[in-house]
């Protein structure tokens, strides 16, 4: 069976799904194949988090700007997208993360970002669980968490794009996707959101797989207030090539307290790596000590689209005429799927964008 | 004895066997169960005492109380018999109050719950339901009736078979001597239960009875969990060995129910070879081949005879929990293409039970044949995670 869109995207994932959305929203019409489950890649191993990131000015403008447009559409989601306003609080061990606290709080005050300081008591009250003896934090409260797979869902069903399922994308080219069944899709242009499955179908995309271990424990409603991250996060999430975890722990809206976090490049099988997940845990545990004692019901891993210099692919393959990319968004997929569809739709019909859209061309780093 | 300990996973009769086999090879055994006491779920009479005895004397390490994570092979030579469970299906009301098991009814009884006096509906399939209505009423609680799904046709089939091993042939007698006066009706299903009234259907004819409990159960599934964690690969729902019991894996031998629903029998034979071959006595596990392929013909001839009716598909009503841990309907579940999906999309089977209730049923409701588990096969705090050495229970 043969099909047409305007816009064909391969790929079901929060990414695909989101512009899908926005390109459905410019009136476009959009076909989305996804050759496992919607939702069921890194968007179903991931934390759900949406969350304004600082760590360079073309990272905070899509966060921000993702952020917004999620914002905006709060009142629509069904139940099932768990949407959770917790907020993120940026946990500082000592003086020396302290002065990354007031760094944080000056970059985000001057951009307009409402987030507050709290001391090591302050910080005590807003997260009885943490250890007594840390510096303080900052918090974020415009940030928030979802469940990805059904927000990736939802997306595709308010659009009403057509989603294909089941059969995966054998070969992507200028005209459109040939599935492993022989059967033809065509597009007058084609997005590859494949995330870390990217590089498969086109190996000149510079996106290498980061695996990541997730925990997650039965029901403890009010155990945890806000997304917790350490402020460590930033070094080992992009000290490139070693493996590394940190304490990022989250509320989710069932009362679930969701563990992560962790990176790894080179890992290429889904099974858990027992000395990993021990890190990550204990890790957790050094700054909320009851954690242990909570029943994990679950541990999994999945793989994140790595980029050289950890901002996404978004917008057009160079080289190729009617091949755009929409990948490499590592562990801000969430946050930053809607921002992404909003540019690629923005860049398909022409529109004028609401920020810049050159830091995060794939013109940078690819040469065709 | 420098050849590592065999780790035998699960002590119920195949468990008990095997560990017992290996030992008597000269080789370290230690047997895992997350029970208290070894013995199994299911397993009583006899033969148990005296397989018990014989454990208690082999030189086995037992270690009760004790939680295999399916993160690591427990050992480089692993015996998995981590048996069965039992399967539910789900009816309007089934997750009332007065709804068990089968098996649930049975474990309640023997644990000391008093059903004196009471009237019990008992229903679903198998040659469990005869064994938990004798039970009621040696019990001081009155059977209303049984109800089983398949037909008398089937039944007969199987009583044929049965003659050919005359030792079932007197458990069931004996069941039905102390069921005498309790109505047996096949092709009955449960339809509904609402507030102590059952709703049955017996071929065409529907009918309403009174009782306190209703005790349901659809035979037993499988516990494969912790083989498929481990690489292990699946046939039907079940472990695929060869006849030495050896799984896909290499070092992982599975024993008993895993491999099949069969019961005791199957159960110890399977348990004998994987317990000899694990500890390299090849001839001594060949000259128990012929018992165990009778065993499997028995096993084969209980699932042809208790095969579920597809008509059963037809119970849930749209509105039916499907997963009770996270509420999920059957309307919103039956479009749907995969298990996985299931989960990923509806949190059916994702809570703290990780499908082990639902599973099963909603791969016969929808037809679904995919397995994703997740480790840890059972909850436990997330600080024995991070540390798995501390799995270990306390020799006992």
């Amino acid at each position: 069976m043969n099909h047409s869109a305007d816009v064909v995207i391969a790929g079901g994932g929060i990414v695909g799904a989101a512009c899908a959305y926005e390109c459905a929203r410019a009136g476009l019409s959009v076909t989305v194949i996804e050759g496992a489950i919607i939702g069921g890649g890194a968007s179903a191993a991931g934390m759900g988090h949406i969350v304004v990131m600082d760590d360079s000015e073309a990272q905070f403008n899509l966060t921000l700007l993702s952020q917004q447009l999620w914002s905006e559409r709060v009142a629509e989601m069904t139940d099932g997208v768990e949407h959770l306003p917790c907020g993120t609080l940026w946990v500082a061990a000592d003086e020396e993360e302290m002065a990354e606290v007031r760094r944080k709080r000056a970059f985000y005050s001057q951009r307009g970002v409402p987030v507050e300081m709290l001391d090591s008591r302050q910080l005590a009250e807003a997260e009885p669980h943490l250890r007594p003896d840390l510096a303080g934090g900052l918090l974020v409260p415009g940030d928030s968490v979802v469940y990805p797979p059904v927000a990736a869902r939802w997306l595709l069903d308010r659009c009403g794009a057509r989603v294909l399922t089941g059969v995966p994308i054998a070969t992507l080219d200028d005209n459109g996707a040939t599935l492993e069944d022989g059967s033809r899709v065509s597009g007058g242009v084609i997005v590859n959101a494949l995330g870390a499955k990217a590089a498969r179908l086109m190996p000149s995309i510079p996106v290498t797989p980061r695996k990541g271990h997730l925990v997650i424990t039965d029901r403890y409603p009010g155990f945890l207030r806000h997304q917790l991250v350490e402020l460590g996060y930033l070094k080992s999430a992009h000290s490139a090539g070693a493996d590394s975890i940190a304490f990022n722990v989250q509320p989710r809206r069932t009362g679930q307290v969701l563990i992560g976090s962790s990176r790894q490049f080179g890992a290429d099988h889904k099974g858990i790596d027992q000395p990993i997940l021990s890190r990550m845990l204990r890790r957790a545990a050094e700054y909320m000590p009851r954690i242990g004692s909570l029943i994990a019901i679950r541990a999994w891993t999945g793989f994140r689209a790595a980029t050289p210099d950890h901002l996404p692919l978004i917008g057009p393959m160079p080289g190729a005429s009617r091949l755009w990319l929409a990948t490499g968004h590592e562990g801000l997929g969430v946050t930053t799927a809607l921002a992404t569809g909003r540019l690629i739709a923005d860049q398909i019909t022409g529109r004028s964008s609401p920020i810049d859209a050159a830091p995060y061309l794939p013109a940078r780093c690819i040469h065709g | 004895m420098s050849a590592p300990a065999i780790v035998v996973v699960g002590a119920g009769p195949a468990g008990v066997a095997a560990a017992c086999r290996a030992a008597g090879c000269g080789r370290r055994v230690v047997l895992l169960d997350d029970n208290p006491a070894p013995g199994g779920q299911i397993w009583r009479g006899d033969r148990q005492q005296r397989w018990l005895a014989r454990l208690a004397d082999s030189g086995v390490e037992v270690r009760c109380g004790t939680t295999v994570s399916g993160l690591e092979l427990p050992g480089a030579t692993t015996i998995l018999a981590t048996g069965a469970r039992e399967l539910f299906l789900p009816f309007p009301g089934w997750t009332s109050p007065g709804v068990t098991g089968a098996g649930g009814l049975q474990a309640l009884i023997k644990s000391g719950f008093s059903i004196a006096g009471k009237r019990v509906v008992v229903a679903g399939s198998g040659l469990l339901l005869p064994a938990v209505a004798s039970l009621v009423r040696k019990s001081g609680g009155s059977v209303v009736l049984i109800a089983e799904q398949t037909s008398a046709m089937n039944m007969a089939a199987f009583a044929a078979a049965l003659l050919s091993r005359p030792e079932k042939l007197a458990q069931s007698a004996e069941a039905a001597l102390s069921l005498l006066g309790v109505p047996y009706f096949t092709r009955c299903v449960v339809e509904s239960f609402d507030g102590g009234r059952v709703r049955l259907r017996r071929g065409n004819a529907i009918f309403e009875c009174d009782t306190d409990y209703l005790a349901s159960g659809f035979g037993l599934v499988p516990n494969t969990e912790l083989a498929a964690l481990l690489g292990c690969r699946l046939l039907a729902g079940a472990v695929e060995v060869d006849e030495f019991q050896q799984t896909t894996v290499a070092g992982v031998y599975a024993a008993g129910e895993l491999t099949g629903i069969g019961g005791v029998e199957k159960s110890l034979v399977e348990g004998e070879i994987a317990g000899l071959a694990a500890a390299g006595a090849v001839d001594e596990a060949r000259a128990l081949f012929g018992r165990s392929r009778r065993a499997r013909r028995f096993s084969a001839a209980l699932n042809r005879a208790f095969a579920l009716d597809g008509g059963l598909r037809a119970l849930p009503r749209d509105e039916t929990l499907v997963c009770r841990c996270e509420d999920v309907s059957h309307s919103r579940l039956k479009g749907l293409a995969s298990w996985r999906q299931a989960k990923l999309h509806t949190r059916c089977g994702m809570g703290p039970c990780q499908g082990r209730v639902c599973a099963a049923a909603a791969q016969f409701l929808y037809g679904w044949n995919d397995q994703s588990p997740r480790p840890p096969v059972f909850p436990v705090p997330a600080g024995l995670l991070a540390d798995p050495g501390s799995f270990e229970g306390e020799p006992t």
